[in-house]
């Protein structure tokens, strides 16, 4: 490699319009060769409030991950949090487009991650609780993720082939997502008297989400399956009937962490209204 | 675990036979790779893991800076490309700590050392990010000073070293251009965001070019490390290139870099330019500059919080070996 | 591991080698901490793999490679004592591979 042409040398192998590694950890276009066209059968008022409150949830999920930069337990866990709030990121993405495209807005994905207020958010309430300590991230992201991934599944036959396409995709990354949180709730269930006794409570305190979640999207087979699985391999409690949560986000009926949330996360945006970035 | 250097196979005594000083030198001097296992004098590793180890601690503190803006980042695109970009630096530092291991330095060690304070890291990350255009800022300058300094370093001659700054370096440049281009935007945007990004450029010129080190004439380790090929350049030198490179970029910008001595020297075909406050460098270096505190305090918040779940992570282990042994005795 | 070793030493240190494409070998890329192999596994995807460089992974515990040194008659070293081997190339994958 020559010195004197540094950006000669790195461009090697690269396409200078190659852009698309910022924008998750896969390369493929997941809408390649897909109509955008909505089909006749399709409900449009429908689909545009599914995309929203599904990417609501990746985008408000993802912020939550991104907390966790520079104040993760260790550095390689650093670099699979980002990988798996990218991913979430790259999902929010998609479905906010698709819902432009069938909601009449032609609103981008800017004007529903930035120009809306928390009252107008549908992502469910568990996802917008704030981080805590790693066990309870980890347990979030356990249910979290066995519950949009049973969705997902459910939607990878959609009658939208975009929302399909999409759903297709997420249920690689959600499935490795779901893998991640799996093997640390295992991991500090089962690792020291501390992180047993924090695993616990992170589980006592996720549990009682459920209900918003299953309101949401029926995925009770799925998701407690997998719950009592990694609970028992964890030797770990999963409480038996989880009550209901009190409300529900998707009807807009949200926590007070998520106001905050959003504020931090539309700060810039809002300042600058009229800028483009 | 707890291999030392001299467990890891690379005795480097320097009492050693010497052949084994003489066959160093001619791999060096047929411009090879030393190899980690092996013989090498104690200086030449020595001093490889405290510039490995402090190039490597650089990129872990060097994600404080832009991380504070991932949460903020003013559209979804640009959020995603700093997520992955800070992302790339935490594995960067990952890269490096595993080549200053294969020297026999310990990561836990060298960890230790970075939230006592006993190590260094690169003087930049010691200055705040006060817009978003910090975020474009910094990679314009900052991954351009490092790419500067990083692609010589590609050819090394500790071959591990050099292989790390292989993979870095084409990300780099990846991170330069992600900076490039937000200015090049936030400048074709409104009034605000062009002053923001003036205000920027203002604020880290300086500090960027004092990212090279002090100047060649007060630089007492360098001739060593360009004879064993550890380095490639001097600082001096690197410092011009950057400038060099960087004028036309700012003129393309539309942006005025501070330094009213910068002009073009037709004669030495390369630009004159001031000379940065080196009191200043030597002490944000000693531990003086705004934010040093702040970035070793949230490494070693972020360490000491963590330690329950590593704790645990390494018991769950021993538990589950101690199971699948009992097992195999069945 | 004794606690206390546990505390100080942190999580072991693995070796990863990357199958960039089918029909090659996989290659030595360099090397990672973790408590047990199946996080080693995760991280090498997360570490080594988040551009897609590689459509398989190896991890090995470090001290698990028995290496040779760079001269065999070498006195300095007694091969049979000598089993740990750390990092004998980090980054080897060939050019052709995409996104490298």
């Amino acid at each position: 490699m020559s010195d004197d042409h540094v950006y000669l040398s790195l461009a090697e192998g690269h396409d200078d319009s190659d852009a698309r590694w910022a924008f998750g950890t896969g390369f493929e276009d997941p809408l390649y060769g897909v109509s955008t066209a909505v089909p006749e059968n399709v409900d449009r008022a429908e689909l545009a409030a599914c995309c929203l409150a599904l990417a609501d949830d990746a985008l408000v999920t993802a912020q939550r991950l991104a907390e966790w930069t520079t104040r993760a337990p260790e550095l390689e866990e650093e670099v699979a949090l980002a990988n798996i709030g990218l991913d979430l990121l790259g999902q929010a993405r998609l479905l906010y487009a698709r819902c432009g495209q069938v909601d009449g807005t032609a609103g981008g994905e800017d004007a529903y991650a930035y120009f809306r207020d928390a009252d107008d958010f549908r992502n469910v309430r568990l996802a917008e609780l704030p981080n805590g300590d790693f066990a309870f991230s980890m347990a979030r992201l356990l249910v979290f993720s066995s519950w949009r991934l049973a969705h997902f599944e459910a939607l990878a036959g959609s009658a939208d082939p975009v929302l399909a396409a999409i759903a297709a995709k997420g249920v690689k990354e959600l499935t490795y997502h779901r893998q991640y949180a799996a093997e640390w709730v295992v991991r500090l269930g089962d690792g020291t008297e501390e992180s047993h006794r924090r695993m616990q409570a992170a589980i006592d305190q996720v549990a009682p989400h459920l209900g918003e979640l299953f309101a949401a999207h029926e995925a009770r087979t799925e998701v407690l399956a997998v719950l009592r699985q990694v609970t028992e391999a964890a030797g770990l409690s999963l409480p038996d009937a989880p009550p209901s949560a009190a409300g529900s986000g998707r009807e807009g009926d949200h926590t007070e962490h998520l106001a905050p949330l959003l504020a931090e996360l539309q700060s810039v945006a809002r300042a600058h209204p009229e800028a483009t970035w | 675990m707890g291999m030392t250097a001299r467990q890891a196979g690379s005795p480097s005594t320097d009492d050693a036979p010497p052949e084994f000083q003489e066959r160093f030198d001619e791999t060096i001097a047929r411009d090879q790779r030393i190899e980690p296992r092996d013989w090498m004098p104690e200086g030449y590793r020595k001093t490889l893991i405290r510039q490995v180890a402090q190039h490597a601690h650089s990129e872990i503190i060097g994600m404080q800076p832009e991380g504070e803006w991932i949460t903020r980042a003013p559209s979804l695109r640009r959020k995603a490309i700093l997520f992955a970009k800070v992302q790339d630096e935490a594995g960067h530092g990952l890269y490096l700590y595993s080549a200053a291991e294969t020297l026999g330095a310990d990561r836990a060690d060298l960890t230790e050392r970075l939230i006592e304070g006993r190590q260094k890291y690169s003087s930049i990350f010691n200055y705040p990010t006060l817009s978003f255009a910090d975020v474009g800022v910094i990679g314009w300058f900052v991954d351009g000073a490092a790419i500067c300094n990083q692609v010589p370093l590609c050819r090394s001659s500790y071959g591990p070293y050099a292989r790390a700054m292989v993979r870095i370096c084409k990300e780099e440049s990846f991170h330069q251009r992600q900076g490039y281009e937000l200015l090049m935007t936030m400048m074709r945007g409104t009034d605000a965001q062009r002053e923001m990004v003036q205000d920027a450029v203002n604020r880290w010129w300086w500090p960027s070019l004092m990212m090279f080190g002090p100047p060649d004439d007060d630089s007492p380790n360098s001739a060593q490390s360009m004879a064993w090929k550890i380095k490639r350049h001097s600082n001096d030198e690197l410092r011009r290139r950057f400038v060099d490179m960087t004028v036309p970029q700012a003129e393309k910008l539309g942006v005025t870099l501070p330094d009213p001595e910068l002009r073009w020297n037709e004669e030495r075909g390369r630009h004159d330019f001031g000379t940065p406050d080196w009191a200043e460098l030597k002490r944000v270096i000693t531990g003086d500059g705004p934010c040093n505190t702040d970035r070793v305090a949230r490494r070693r918040a972020a360490h000491e919080e963590g330690a329950w779940v590593r704790e645990a992570a390494a018991a769950h282990a021993a538990k589950q070996a101690a199971r699948t042994d009992k097992g195999a005795a069945v | 591991m004794s606690d206390t070793q546990a505390k100080r030493d942190g999580w072991p240190l693995y070796e990863v080698f990357v199958r960039g494409k089918r029909g090659l070998n996989h290659v030595h890329v360099g090397s990672l901490h973790a408590a047990d192999d199946r996080m080693a596994l995760t991280h090498a995807r997360d570490l080594y793999t988040r551009r897609n460089e590689g459509v398989s992974l190896w991890v090995v515990r470090s001290e698990h490679i028995a290496a040779s040194t760079r001269d065999e008659k070498d006195p300095f070293f007694d091969p049979s004592a000598d089993k740990v081997y750390r990092h004998p190339t980090f980054y080897d994958i060939p050019d052709d591979v995409p996104h490298i």
